[in-house]
């Protein structure tokens, strides 16, 4: 059984109350992501990336078509807290926006105490569970005093990033969906971070949906790239062939965009 | 030369502990160039950026320092103005910031024509007027300036980025500084906003610019210089060109090689991590504060400070392996 199977998924919006427009954000996409698998989704703005992870996430329903973990119809199946509880617990989300994760209200550190509290085996006490936020910052390279008491404005766009990986590693998903991970992390983090994501993927055997525009890291890390352009998947397979021999005209475009170290781009 | 930055230090001073966001940098932005800030997360990129237009807002506060403006021929302290002085009469005007994630600040249910309007009344400009120069400008980054009387939820991610460089630049900005403008685009929109900026400095609607960000691939597109900066220092200043060429501090060196794009020198390189983490700002480590993650650590790297010096022409670098102190 795949992990997480994707079967023609469609999300149309509807805009205004009586000149009705409809956006068609993801149009009849099909996929599948198998344990320990990791998956990158690429594609331009509005192309319908976020859309796709937000369904999956279970934070609005798709217009029409299914998603199915372990088995399980996430829209159908899961019928009680417990076990949309369950679903919390087992499917992580790492979002792009880190300002618009955090409660500007609370301590950063809440939303590890909160992973803290999802955790199916409770810790004997608070002193324990401390320990284990602590030892999940140090693990995304924070030193726990740094942030530690603090509230969400008074740390970088990056630590925050950070600490919604930080909780990843607390929970130790089968999923993670992560929506631009990286885009605030600068690189010599980033590397630490993918071993961090690659290592739960070794151990947990945790499957990864990457959402980036940074075809470089989509290239590294991934098993599969697909490529989405208009609310479609246009291109899909192994990085090499993605990336080196892309074949759609729009991944073509995408791939002579990528900004490059040692080469600078045309008619700029 | 624009702009001057004299030993500038600017601390977050919290209720017991003090952060040493920017502690001791000094450089300087000439005309007619492109800046790139690259560093390291939390390393004091955007505290910079808010420094340099005196956006400063407690608890930031400028500890001692400078920061000259050239303003109409004339060097002028801006250090020495208050906030409000200061965004009275020179943003928008002689310096503009884009400040990070500033897309994502638009309130989805304000138009954006509303922010011309404001952008009109905190100048006391004729709103006609400056509309008017807004959809000219809206022209120029390729928009349709129709866009103007939509909301900000209507636009893609690339054109509310043009939006707002388009609303930032309205007044001719000298000056402008943009903080992480890519990071939240797709490449392809990455590369049309690099076009855009480009364009406008061309123009001569922008005379220089300073673009902050973590991804050098994208600011070595455009940047004629850079600078590097490491928990809350200036560790290297140097052409771009030179930069890539030859890196000189060891920050540099593992900034360099952790950068991932697909090219062959870098897939025969692999992918690198600077061990270690950054240090807390509260309190910094002695001496170099990269000795704890540095490969080549020497003893007098955890006693003493090194200072940013000239070690070629145009090329600064605050490390003691290429200092006579060094012995
Ligand atoms: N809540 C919403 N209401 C109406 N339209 C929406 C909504 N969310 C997204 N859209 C539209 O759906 C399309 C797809 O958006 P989506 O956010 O999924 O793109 P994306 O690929 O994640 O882009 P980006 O790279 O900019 O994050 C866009 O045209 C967007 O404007
Ligand atoms: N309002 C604040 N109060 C206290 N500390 C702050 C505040 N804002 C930032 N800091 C701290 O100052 C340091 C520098 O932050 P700054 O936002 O300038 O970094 P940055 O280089 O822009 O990072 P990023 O790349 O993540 O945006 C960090 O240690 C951060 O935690
Ligand atoms: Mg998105
Ligand atoms: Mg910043």
């Amino acid at each position: 059984m795949s992990r997480l199977v994707v079967e023609n998924l469609t999300k149309i919006f509807s805009l205004g109350f009586f000149s009705r427009r409809h956006i068609e954000a993801v149009k009849n996409i099909s996929f599948k992501i198998e344990g320990r698998e990791i998956v990158s989704l690429v594609g331009e703005s509005g192309s319908g990336k976020t859309t796709t992870a937000k369904m999956i996430l279970r934070l609005f329903p798709p217009t029409s078509g299914k998603i199915l973990f372990e088995g399980k119809d996430i829209w159908k199946d899961l019928k009680d807290q417990e076990s949309i509880r369950d679903f919390r617990r087992k499917v992580h989300a790492v979002f792009q926006d880190p300002f618009a994760s955090y409660n500007p209200f609370y301590p950063v550190e809440r939303t590890l105490w909160q992973a803290v509290n999802l955790l199916e085996k409770k810790l004997s006490n608070k002193k324990e569970a401390l320990e284990l936020i602590k030892e999940s910052l140090v693990r995304v390279g924070i030193d726990p005093k740094d942030i530690l008491g603090k509230y969400p404005h008074q740390i970088s766009g990056g630590q925050k990033q950070r600490i919604m990986i930080a909780r990843c590693w607390i929970l130790k998903p089968l999923l993670i969906v992560a929506d631009e991970p990286t885009s605030m992390i600068d690189a010599s983090c980033r590397g630490g971070i993918i071993q961090l994501l690659e290592e739960l993927r070794e151990v947990e055997g945790t499957s990864i949906i990457f959402i980036t525009h940074d075809l470089g890291l989509a290239y590294y890390v991934s098993d599969n790239i697909f490529v989405m352009k208009d609310g479609e998947i246009v291109e899909r397979g192994h990085p090499d062939k993605v990336v080196l021999e892309p074949t759609h005209e729009y991944s073509k475009l995408l791939v002579e965009s990528i900004p490059k170290l040692y080469r600078k781009l045309e008619g700029l | 030369m624009l702009l001057k930055v004299e030993n500038a230090k600017a601390y977050y001073k919290l209720e017991k502990v003090s952060v040493k966001a920017v502690d001791g940098v000094s450089f300087e932005i000439f005309e007619d160039e492109v800046v790139g800030v690259v560093g390291e997360s939390g390393s004091g990129k955007t505290t910079l950026s808010n420094l340099v237009s005196m956006n400063i807002l407690k608890p930031l506060t400028l500890v001692e320092g400078k920061i000259l403006l050239k303003i109409n021929g004339e060097f002028k302290e801006i250090s020495s103005m208050s906030r409000e002085e200061v965004k009275k009469k020179l943003w928008g005007k002689e310096v503009t910031i884009v400040p990070q994630s500033a897309m994502n600040a638009l309130m989805p249910t304000i138009r954006m024509a509303k922010y011309v309007e404001h952008l009109a009344h905190s100048h006391d400009l004729a709103e006609e007027k400056l509309l008017a120069k807004a959809e000219k400008r809206f022209e120029e980054v390729g928009l349709d300036p129709l866009w103007l009387k939509r909301y900000p939820f209507e636009l893609s991610g690339g054109m509310k980025q043009r939006a707002v460089i388009a609303i930032a630049t309205i007044l001719n900005p000298k000056l402008l500084i943009v903080d992480e403008p890519t990071s939240a685009l797709d490449v392809v929109n990455q590369r049309v906003f690099l076009k855009v900026l480009m364009q406008l400095k061309r123009m001569g609607i922008v005379r220089s610019i300073i673009f902050i960000t973590h991804d050098i691939a994208t600011v070595r597109q455009i940047a004629d210089r850079m600078i590097v900066m490491y928990a809350g220092k200036i560790v290297e200043i140097s052409s771009m060109e030179e930069i890539l060429r030859k890196p000189l501090h060891p920050y540099t060196r593992g900034l360099l090689n952790s950068v991932l794009t697909p090219e062959p020198e870098i897939r025969k390189r692999g992918i690198s991590v600077i061990p270690g983490a950054p240090p807390n700002l509260i309190s910094p480590p002695h001496g170099c504060r990269f000795h704890p993650r540095c490969p080549h650590v020497m003893d007098i790297c955890k006693e003493k400070d090194p200072p940013l010096e000239e070690v070629e022409e145009g090329r600064r670098v605050a490390c003691f392996l290429y200092s006579e102190e060094r012995r």
